[in-house]
């Protein structure tokens, strides 16, 4: 892998300026960069969520998003990119993941981010529990993720 | 051989992790999964859909009829909710 790739697993947040900046800087050949973040809504299905408890694998983690990284920079012509997914407690408003992609015309920045987001949903080891009124409770891990991250295998 | 269990899996073993060597004719993945939800009450409950649960070899996703032979760290965990 290249330098241009960056990962982190991380319980502090990210400055998702401080993040583009760090992937475009010193280059003149990037046209495009796209982020995506990901962040801790306050209700699900009606009910209020206080909370989200991210644990995950080490190790794994770094390891599985590694591979999708590797495969979305063979895939599209990127400069590079960044992913960071946050662990630890969460509360409503706050970030919990970035990917950061950066190439020279859209087209590839676009696609790599949302190959690389509905990859990492399905696949990445990491478990969200849920703090609610009525309790605790891990999140029930969803049908469409997986099928989100099926649509990009090359026919 | 390394076991980690995490989430509701690991909740329901009582720890995060654990050193066994199972018998030669604990071949696969599958087989581990059967092997440990004879342990006592808590394994069981932990293992009780083993559909539900997924597993990885050395920090790689492993089907169920994956070998477990020269596996330096398995673990077990439920289907994931990260991003």
């Amino acid at each position: 892998m290249t330098a241009a790739v960056t990962i982190r697993v991380q319980e502090p947040d990210f400055d998702i300026a401080q993040e583009i900046a760090a992937l475009t800087r010193a280059r003149t050949d990037i046209g495009a960069v796209v982020s995506f973040s990901g962040i801790c809504r306050d209700s699900e299905n009606g009910d209020a969520v206080a909370a989200l408890t991210l644990e995950h694998y080490p190790g794994m983690a770094e390891a599985e998003i590694g591979r999708h990284a590797e495969t979305a920079m063979s895939r599209w012509p990127l400069t590079g990119l960044t992913v960071i997914h946050r662990v630890g407690r969460i509360a409503p408003g706050e970030n919990i993941v970035l990917v950061v992609t950066a190439s020279q015309h859209r087209q590839a920045a676009f696609q790599a981010a949302e190959f690389l987001m509905d990859y990492l949903k399905a696949n990445a080891p990491f478990w969200k529990r849920e703090e609610r009124p009525t309790g605790t409770s891990w999140v029930d891990a969803r049908q469409h993720d997986d099928a989100a991250a099926a649509r990009w295998v090359k026919s | 051989m390394k076991i980690k269990y995490f989430a509701w899996v690991r909740e329901r073993v009582g720890k995060a992790e654990e050193t066994l060597e199972p018998p030669a004719s604990v071949r696969t993945v599958d087989d581990l999964i059967g092997w440990l939800a004879k342990r006592d009450e808590a394994y069981a409950h932990a293992f009780e859909k083993p559909r539900v649960i997924r597993a990885a070899i050395d920090h790689a996703h492993v089907k169920s009829d994956s070998l477990i032979a020269g596996a330096g760290e398995i673990a077990f965990f439920p289907p994931m909710t990260g991003g």
